[in-house]
């Protein structure tokens, strides 16, 4: 009986696209995430908490379910395939939508948090210092909403590495495709290969609670920084 | 000229103030808390918009009609209550945030650094500065914005005594080293007394009155002189100093004052405080007494307070000088049997240097 390797090409793999898929999440998360931070922190009135539980419903929705509205709207039949002029799901580009979409909440709270403590006051002081609002933007509320970009940022990547549910719903188990760390665990335990099991969710526990402790000591540090 | 104009409802409160000021010296904008002076200065710095409003700075229509230019887009230098320094900037970057954006060097940043004597912070996180130290970089990085107009609301009230004492020397030089017309917000009159030029008297939303500051305080239909402690400044000029005995005597409308201490160089603009209750009244020229101020002044007008009297005078035998106030009972007023237009020897028990480049104590000469 020869022993098998610790990781085979197939872990390496799947564990190679998920970490791409988390990064490109991440990056379309902040970019998306920060000026709808912004502005939830900004506006007034009833559309803001329309816009802002809308937002927040992947927190509380079943994933089953919103992978099912997902793979609905990028099957073929859907508006938007037409408009793109070809299906996104079973794509490695439907994954970074429906993670996207799945992890703003955890991406807009805390920075929305951030700009919300900032208050109204280093915007007014930029605008007397003769900034412009995008300038004032850049130099003064990013900046200072630092933390809450990080704290933004590191949720949104370990959210999208644990991502199930959606990822099963709309991209199937496609390798090297859509075939993500979280799937292949599910896959291997229902084959019984327990000892791989093991490694990817050791492995991605070990991730998890390395990720969490680094986000706590960073930022602890950054506020260490203001008063 | 300055001319401001706002009208509106904030919520439950209801600002209709109008006034138009000097385009030069502090205008100070004093009135109880809640009256309206820091929403007037936010709408004059574009920070909000009054639904009805006219602004005009020397010249340059920032607000008419429909008319409203962006903060960003007005030549202000803000300085607020709390100095809300950048934290995540160094001294140095705070300084030259509005510098690097305002296109100008009218201002320089050797000229300001001195100014406010702020060369030891720069290397130090914004964070370890004192509140004194703080104001005085956010003083100095709102000059350096290059404004047409300084606008400053309460910038001495979240400090304690300490730090107050610290600043206001600071202010009174960049009085007179800047030419730019400084709107101060104040509820503190000590600290208007000091500084302005012009006073606006605002009260519940309104205007109650603007003009010269020495007009204000002796002005019988304003609540200024029914104040427990009321008081007069007058503007002067050094015109001899008597090193030998330490005094120096500054001629004012209608008569010379003489104050202790070798206030420098001749010529040079004091201004002088002196408290209502500190001025005795005599029908004839003072002889045999320490009093050294004693000067001839016409009645105008008095008010009774209680058991005194508020006795409102110019200064000189044509009672054409400076206004004077005096606090005095009410069975002196009877005995020496005073009225209006009657010629007295006002006797000045202190006379309190106000507008120098040093802390105002009051200086007994007698």
């Amino acid at each position: 009986m020869t022993e098998a390797p610790l990781l085979d090409a197939a872990m390496v793999q799947t564990t190679v696209l998920t970490l791409k898929l988390a990064a490109v999440s991440t990056i379309v998360l902040l970019a998306v995430g920060t000026p709808l931070a912004w502005w939830l922190a900004r506006a007034r009135g009833l559309w803001k908490e329309v816009v802002a539980s809308i937002v927040a419903l992947p927190i509380v929705l079943p994933p089953t379910v919103l992978g099912f509205y997902l793979l609905i709207a990028m099957g073929p039949e859907s508006p938007l395939t037409a408009l793109l002029g070809r299906k996104l799901s079973f794509t490695f580009e439907g994954l970074v939508v429906g993670s996207v979409i799945y992890s703003l909440p955890f991406v807009v709270n805390p920075i929305r948090n951030a700009f919300e403590a900032m208050g109204e006051r280093p915007m007014e002081v930029a605008a007397t210092l003769r900034a412009a609002p995008l300038d004032a933007f850049f130099s003064v509320a990013l900046p200072l909403a630092a933390p809450g970009l990080f704290t933004g940022a590191v949720l949104g990547f370990a959210h999208t590495v644990g991502e199930f549910g959606v990822i099963l719903m709309i991209g199937g188990a496609i390798p090297g495709e859509t075939k993500v760390l979280s799937v292949t665990v599910f896959d291997y335990v229902e084959t019984l290969q327990w000892d791989k099991a093991h490694v990817l969710a050791g492995g991605m526990l070990a991730m998890s609670f390395l990720v969490i402790l680094s986000m706590m000591l960073v930022e602890r540090r950054l506020n260490g920084r203001r008063e | 000229m300055i001319e401001a104009a706002f009208r509106g409802r904030l919520g439950g409160f209801m600002l209709d103030a109008a006034f138009a000021v000097p385009g030069q010296g502090i205008t100070a904008l004093f009135g109880p808390s809640g009256c309206g002076k820091t929403t007037v200065l936010r709408a004059i710095a574009g920070l909000l918009r009054m639904p009805e409003g006219r602004l005009r700075i020397n010249g340059d229509i920032w607000q008419e009609r429909r008319r409203f230019v962006p903060p960003h887009r007005r030549a202000v230098g803000y300085v607020f209550q709390e100095a809300s320094l950048f934290p995540h900037l160094s001294v140095e970057a705070n300084l030259r945030f509005g510098l690097r954006r305002s296109g100008t060097t009218r201002i320089g940043m050797e000229e300001v650094v001195d100014l406010l004597g702020i060369a030891p912070l720069f290397d130090r996180p914004s964070r370890m500065l004192s509140g004194g130290e703080r104001q005085r970089v956010a003083i100095g990085r709102a000059l350096l914005s290059q404004p047409g107009l300084l606008l400053m609301d309460e910038p001495l009230s979240a400090l304690d005594r300490f730090s107050k004492d610290e600043i206001l020397p600071y202010l009174e030089r960049l009085h007179a080293a800047l030419s730019i017309p400084v709107l101060y917000v104040s509820h503190d009159i000590a600290e208007v007394e000091r500084l302005a030029d012009t006073l606006v008297l605002m009260e519940q939303g309104r205007v109650r009155a603007a003009g010269p500051i020495p007009d204000l305080l002796a002005d019988p239909a304003l609540p200024l002189l029914h104040m427990p402690q009321p008081a007069v400044v007058i503007d002067g000029k050094v015109v001899r100093t008597d090193p030998g005995y330490g005094l120096s005597e500054i001629a004012v409308p209608g008569g010379v004052l003489v104050v202790a201490g070798g206030l420098g160089p001749v010529g040079e603009g004091r201004r002088v405080r002196i408290p209502a209750n500190d001025v005795s009244l005599g029908r004839t020229p003072p002889r045999d007494t320490t009093i050294l101020n004693a000067l001839p002044a016409r009645i105008e007008g008095a008010d009774p307070a209680g058991h005194q009297m508020t006795v409102r005078l110019r200064l000189g035998s044509d009672g054409r000088g400076a206004a004077l106030l005096a606090r005095i009972s009410r069975k002196s007023w009877d005995r020496l049997a005073l009225a209006e237009g009657e010629l007295v020897f006002a006797r000045l028990k202190a006379v309190a240097l106000s507008g120098s480049a040093r802390v105002p104590a009051l200086t007994r000469v007698d």
